[in-house]
């Protein structure tokens, strides 16, 4: 089993979440996070410009039996990135994957990767 | 009352031609109390902009928030200037090119009108600012319809255009003293504040607008939600203050019409507010917020043309009308599937057509009797209900062709959809650069 966090654009949720339904990965987890990487962006109030240090990003879990880690990773990928050729650009994000020890469903008790 | 005005206006302005200054250095013609409740009126009336920005603004997803605000708040800056320029000419001069619309010299920039006073005797500046609301209010209303697809720049050269080729004529027909639906019928197709010019006209463009662009990106198998329904039913309450200027207001003086304008605004509001979530109640099993927000707002809507002309009860059962016939009206659209996003078509065009149909069976008893004194002994409610209608198809017609024939056109010069990307990434990114929250969870 593993954990796969995956740090992407805010504008690319709603197309990450169709990618995932598509390949049948339902049960994930959505949070409104804010970090520094590598990109930069500009807002602007009252006529001035302003480039964030921590730019608002969202961050998506999911937990998985070893057989969906690649179709997981692999519809991130596709639908993360911004541009339509095969490479994207500085800020479309990051994918970590991570042992998970143990799952455990608490309706039933159930454990490992028959509760994910 | 606004009817009458007009014409007087018109004697008004001739006669301060002849003889300049008289007037105006006379004090003594100003009613001051009236000038007072028209200058609280022209308040309240503005106060419903934001009102509607906030209502509108709390209804989308929170990547939109700043962009139908902004919906609102940009039409009081281009509609004001506009209407310094050729606006209130257009409405309230008199009749040029047969008619369609109004011109009068006098009115370009306002430049004329320093010193008038009306019959009314209230400034006519304050008239003038007074109906300038109701242009802003109007064209904010569409945005509803076509809210977080439409890209900023054309949704701005949209409502100029709109405001000049549909709300003007419409006005001018409906409110001028020389307009032909004014003078249609016995004593004119009623239209006491704006059933058919605003609700009506900015209903049915808006219907038309949402089905030309097509609906939003994930409608309707993504689910999406309002992210922040206090505000909307702040808006909502807002709106509700700000309707009293809107109908009280329209009577133009401050006495007896004023107090039953007001009262029936009033009676309709809470009726409709009530039906709505007594239907929701039995239909869902639950009463919501928003459905008491949109049953005041259906309520006020369909008592706007009858304010001046029903008596308290029947404002209390048009408002129950309204909510029943809009309530039925956005099932139809769920089923039917059209985006017409925040129901601007489903509250405002349905509910203005029901009122303004069925105010006809509650008309007072004095207007019928000076209708029929009008009309050389006979005035029946069959007779006013056709001139009511002849007046909404009209409305109806025109508004649907005029704005057709503007999106159509401005799309081919400005594309009026949002991108897809300019979509996913929201309005307030994609057109002004800012956020409107900090940080919230995504909806």
């Amino acid at each position: 089993m593993k954990i796969i966090t995956a740090i992407i654009r805010e504008v690319q949720l709603d197309k990450v979440r169709e990618a995932l339904i598509a390949a049948e990965i339902t049960r994930i987890t959505v949070s409104r996070v804010s970090g520094h990487g590598q990109q930069r962006i500009e807002e602007m109030y009252r006529g001035q410009r302003i480039i964030p240090d921590l730019i608002p990003k969202i961050k998506i879990e999911i937990g998985v039996n070893e057989a969906f880690v690649d179709i997981t990773v692999d519809a991130i990928l596709r639908s993360a990135r911004t541009t339509d050729g095969e490479e994207g650009n500085v800020g479309d994000g990051k994918i970590f994957i991570t042992p998970l020890e143990e799952c455990i469903r608490i309706r039933t008790g159930e454990r490992g990767g028959s509760a994910i | 009352m606004k009817k009458r005005l007009k014409k007087s206006m018109v004697i008004l302005i001739l006669l301060f031609v002849s003889i300049t200054g008289l007037i105006a250095s006379d004090g003594t013609e100003i009613d001051t109390g009236a000038t007072a409740w028209m200058l609280t009126s022209t308040a309240l009336v503005l106060l419903m902009i934001p009102g509607l920005a906030m209502f509108y603004g709390g209804l989308v997803r929170s990547k939109n928030v700043l962009g139908t605000v902004m919906h609102s708040f940009v039409a009081m800056g281009i509609i004001t200037v506009l209407w310094l320029i050729v606006g209130y000419s257009m409405c309230f001069g008199q009749n040029t090119l047969g008619g369609f619309f109004g011109w009068n010299r006098d009115y370009f920039f306002l430049k004329g009108i320093d010193t008038n006073i009306l019959e009314a005797k209230v400034p006519e500046y304050v008239f003038s600012m007074f109906q300038l609301k109701f242009a802003i209010i109007t064209p904010a209303l569409i945005a509803g319809a076509f809210a977080e697809r439409v890209s900023f720049k054309a949704y701005c050269f949209f409502i100029a255009l709109w405001s000049l080729l549909v709300y003007n004529p419409l006005c001018h027909w409906v409110w001028a003293s020389d307009g032909f639906l004014f003078n249609i019928g016995a004593k004119g197709a009623i239209d006491f504040a704006g059933g058919t010019v605003v609700h009506i006209s900015a209903g049915v463009s808006g219907l038309v607008a949402a089905l030309f662009l097509g609906s939003r990106r994930g409608y309707p198998y993504q689910v999406i939600r309002p992210n922040n329904l206090v505000i909307t039913m702040l808006g909502a309450g807002l709106l509700w203050v700000g309707w009293f200027g809107f109908n009280a207001g329209s009577s133009v003086s401050s006495g007896l019409s004023t107090a039953q304008a007001l009262t029936a605004t009033q009676i309709a509001a809470a009726a409709g507010a009530l039906t709505w979530i007594l239907i929701e109640s039995f239909h869902q099993g639950k009463a919501t917020a928003l459905g008491f927000a949109s049953g005041i707002l259906a309520g006020l809507v369909a008592v706007t043309p009858a304010a001046g002309v029903v008596q308290p009860y029947g404002a209390m059962i048009l408002g129950i009308l309204a909510s029943s016939v809009c309530y039925m009206a956005i099932q139809a659209k769920n089923k039917l599937g059209y985006d017409d996003s925040l129901d601007a078509f489903g509250i405002h065009g349905v509910g203005g057509i029901t009122g303004a149909l069925f105010l006809t069976f509650f008309i007072r008893p004095s207007w019928m009797a000076e209708a029929a004194a009008a009309n050389g002994g006979t005035w029946s409610m069959w007779s006013q209900l056709v001139v009511q209608a002849i007046a909404v198809g009209i409305a109806i017609a025109f508004s649907a062709g005029m704005t057709f024939i503007i999106i159509f056109l401005l799309n081919k010069f400005i594309r009026f959809r949002s991108t897809e990307s300019e979509e996913m990434a929201g309005l307030d990114r994609s057109y002004h650069g800012e956020r409107g929250y900090g940080m919230l969870n995504p909806s």
